[in-house]
């Protein structure tokens, strides 16, 4: 196997050289917190090779010396029961080939569950790797009367052993100053025990030699949960902490984005101003700036999604609310965790597949992923605003309710409905054959959230972000106005067609009409046509995958609309140009219908197909989510359209 | 670990739940069947259950001899949070009821 091409080359981004550590640790014993703040921000995420669990790793400085620290997925044991813990023993397994071995193991075990974790340390020591301890919340021992000699517990295991609580810069010192020297750790003279009745006793004496008095019951963490998970009062907290949840990463967005696509918006008209070439100035502007205003205005909203999750996860109600919501979620095969996820994508399925990562399953995540861009986002509401508004009159009313209004909420149920059973669809199918997974999730005490760990968290999702998906967006926004664009039309041109230059409408009518795009828009027609689409409409539906919104500009562009971002007049006068339904109506009730639910299904948005390659490090599953939802939105549009077109 | 004997279901009947009998004697019964506030020590998995989640319960602490206790179900009836050495989890009632405990209050 060449060294390049091997799964571990470059292309996973393994970082190479110095010593190579690996940290493994139960969820909630505070490895994610010890590996920000041992690597800073100096952090790099790719994939394990043939699974699509992502890989975390990170350089600790240790004076002139660089330390890469791998943080392997939380696991309780060993004995891989999923494929991120596969990943785990695998990159554990010094007989493994195809993953680079670690020079040393660093294990966080938390204090107040040392029962429980010294059995998946007695698991790591198996290896046989060069391991060093990091014990953590031993403050929280203290507070509920707990007693552990740290010294003690370093002889009775035999390995160093080093006390980090909270961010203290002087416990981590200690341990950074360990961190290259991982050859000449201390090792046990006996490895511990295989057969777990041995195991056990194994722990209950390095317990005892340690000192280890129990911790009581957490009384506040009780006396918190006793309302929090209250039948009534816990259920009403939780619908009142997701709706703030909601309105947070939907309605306070909205004014940052707002004020982001503005700045940008001006820089855009400065450079038409100051730039004479119209091809150069519509380039830089619209294009290049454009463009990267559609990269920058997604930020507010993974800053503020990464803000409340990290806020929900570090105080230990993350674990709360998808225990409230496990019952509902199993119905879609999902578990709790999924929640929150989906409830993030009605905002934005960019923060909701991000939101994803809060789930401990990797078939879940996928699960979670390939429904999430059915829910109903905020870039579909435009359409639907325009769509709804041609299809059924102000006026008309459902019983007590506006017809509008009925046919928006149907849209969301509808898409909510979908997501649920495209996860439950994908869940079935991934775990097809292999055995079910079983649901266990620990409820950590409540935990005041660290400054520090928010705001790393906050701000390495925005840098991956920027880097990862903000290149394709980037490319996509620069390539499809390139395309509505070209070629260009000289004043002569347009004058002999017909067209004022000076008329700024008609001319970016024409343009369009004109450019490749609309040559695309008419190679595709006989795809659409089954479903009432002309090609005016396919070169909305193409430009709308830089974004779902740019549809109603697009086709308020094409319609030739005094105002494109208002198109709704010149819309409901638009007829077939060509064809055998030529001077009809285009826009009749079925042709609406379908077009509305075509935007319900289809993966009209080139940022999720980013952040679906980013998240799941590879170009299959977005490609997956694209074919499918494709399909799915083609064959439900006919659907619609020809139902729709039978009643009417 | 692992027990022939299957899980005989103890009703609780008109006993009530407060019962004076000596603790720790009679039928197993299934981690699932005890109310939030009852505790039991775990006897064994049932055979039934897939060696490779019985060996994950094992490891996550609901190892025979191992004192469990009920805290709360949710409101939806599913999952129920249990305490078991020191630390608490949510088990979804598919798994509590593979575990096999032994009443102790």
């Amino acid at each position: 196997m060449s060294a390049h091409c091997g799964p571990t080359g470059a292309g996973t981004g393994t970082i190479t050289g110095g010593t190579r550590l690996a940290l493994v640790g139960s969820p909630n014993s505070g490895k994610s917190t010890l590996f920000n703040a041992l690597t800073g921000l100096r952090t790099k995420t790719g994939n394990y090779p043939g699974v699509t669990v992502a890989r975390y790793e990170g350089t600790a400085r240790v004076g002139k010396q660089e330390v890469v620290i791998e943080d392997l997925p939380g696991t309780y044991s060993l004995d891989p029961i999923s494929p991120d813990e596969q990943v785990v023993a695998d990159v554990l397994d010094p007989d493994n080939p195809d993953l680079g071995t670690p020079d040393g193991i660093l294990v966080t075990l938390d204090a107040t569950t040392l029962r429980r974790s010294l059995g998946l340390l007695a698991q790591v020591m198996r290896t046989g790797l060069p391991i060093c301890v990091v014990l953590t919340f031993r403050d929280e021992l203290a507070r509920r009367g707990g007693t552990l000699d740290v010294a003690a517990l370093r002889r009775a295991l035999g390995v160093p052993v080093v006390a980090v609580t909270g961010g203290s810069r002087t416990d981590l010192a200690e341990l950074q100053a360990a961190l290259p020297e991982s050859a000449s750790w201390e090792r046990p003279v006996l490895p511990p025990p295989t057969d777990p009745a041995q195991r056990r006793s194994w722990v209950e004496s390095v317990l005892l030699s340690a000192g280890y008095e129990v911790p009581e019951a957490d009384q506040r963490t009780r006396r918190i949960d006793a309302v929090l998970l209250h039948p009534l009062w816990g259920t009403l907290i939780f619908f009142a902490t997701m709706f703030a949840f909601f309105q947070i990463i939907f309605t306070v967005a909205t004014p940052l984005q707002d004020a982001v696509q503005s700045v940008f918006d001006r820089l855009g008209t400065l450079v038409t101003e100051y730039v004479s070439n119209p091809l150069l100035a519509g380039f830089l502007g619209n294009a290049l700036i454009g463009g990267l205003g559609s990269v920058v205005v997604f930020l507010p909203q993974i800053a503020l999604l990464f803000l409340m999750i990290s806020l929900l996860e570090g105080s230990g109600y993350l674990s709360r609310a998808a225990f409230l919501m496990d019952r509902l979620m199993a119905r879609a095969g999902l578990e709790g965790r999924a929640f929150v996820a989906l409830l993030s994508s009605l905002a934005c399925a960019i923060p909701g597949i991000m939101a994803t990562r809060s789930l401990p399953s990797a078939k879940d995540r996928f699960a979670t992923m390939m429904g999430a861009p059915l829910m109903t986002c905020s870039a579909r509401l435009t359409v639907y605003v325009l769509l709804t508004g041609l299809l059924v009159s102000p006026g008309a009313r459902v019983g007590p309710f506006g017809a509008q209004g009925v046919v928006m909420f149907a849209l969301y149920l509808v898409g909510a409905l979908s997501a649920m059973a495209t996860a439950w669809v994908f869940k079935r199918f991934s775990s097809r054959g292999g055995p079910v997974l079983p649901f266990y999730m620990e409820m950590p005490s409540y935990r005041l959230p660290r400054r520090r760990s928010v705001a790393d968290a906050i701000w390495s999702a925005c840098k991956g972000f920027l880097a990862k998906v903000g290149r394709i967006i980037l490319v996509v926004t620069v390539g499809l106005w390139l395309l509505l664009s070209l070629p260009l039309h000289s004043d002569a041109q347009l004058r002999s067609a017909g067209v004022d230059p000076a008329d700024r409408t008609a001319v970016s009518a024409y343009e369009v009409d004109h450019s490749y795009a609309a040559d695309i828009g008419h190679a595709i027609e006989p795809v659409f046509e089954p479903l009432g689409f002309d090609w005016r409409i396919n070169v909305g539906v193409l430009g709308s995958l830089s974004a779902r919104e740019v549809f109603v500009a697009t086709l308020g562009q094409v319609a030739a609309a005094q105002n494109p971002d208002q198109p709704t007049e010149a819309l409901t006068q638009m007829t077939y140009t060509d064809g055998p339904h030529q001077g009809q109506k285009l826009f009749t009730p079925a042709t609406t219908a379908a077009l509305l639910v075509f935007f319900l299904y289809a993966l009209q948005c080139m940022s999720t197909i980013g952040v679906m390659r980013r998240e799941t490090g590879s170009w299959k599953w977005p490609a997956v989510a694209f074919g499918y939802m494709f399909v799915l939105a083609w064959t439900m549009a006919f659907l619609t359209h020809t139902v729709v077109g039978a009643l009417t | 670990m692992v027990s022939v004997q299957l899980g005989t279901r103890r009703k609780s009947g008109p006993s009530g739940p407060v019962d004076s009998a000596p603790v720790d004697s009679g039928p197993d019964a299934r981690l699932s069947d005890l109310r939030p506030g009852t505790s039991g020590r775990i006897t064994g998995i049932e055979e039934s259950v897939e060696p490779s989640t019985a060996r994950r319960l094992f490891d996550l602490g609901f190892a025979p001899g191992a004192e469990v206790t009920v805290l709360r179900r949710a409101p939806l009836g599913d999952p129920v949070v249990y305490q078991v050495v020191e630390y608490e989890i949510a088990l979804r009632k598919e798994q509590a009821a593979g575990i096999r405990v032994r009443r102790t209050a």
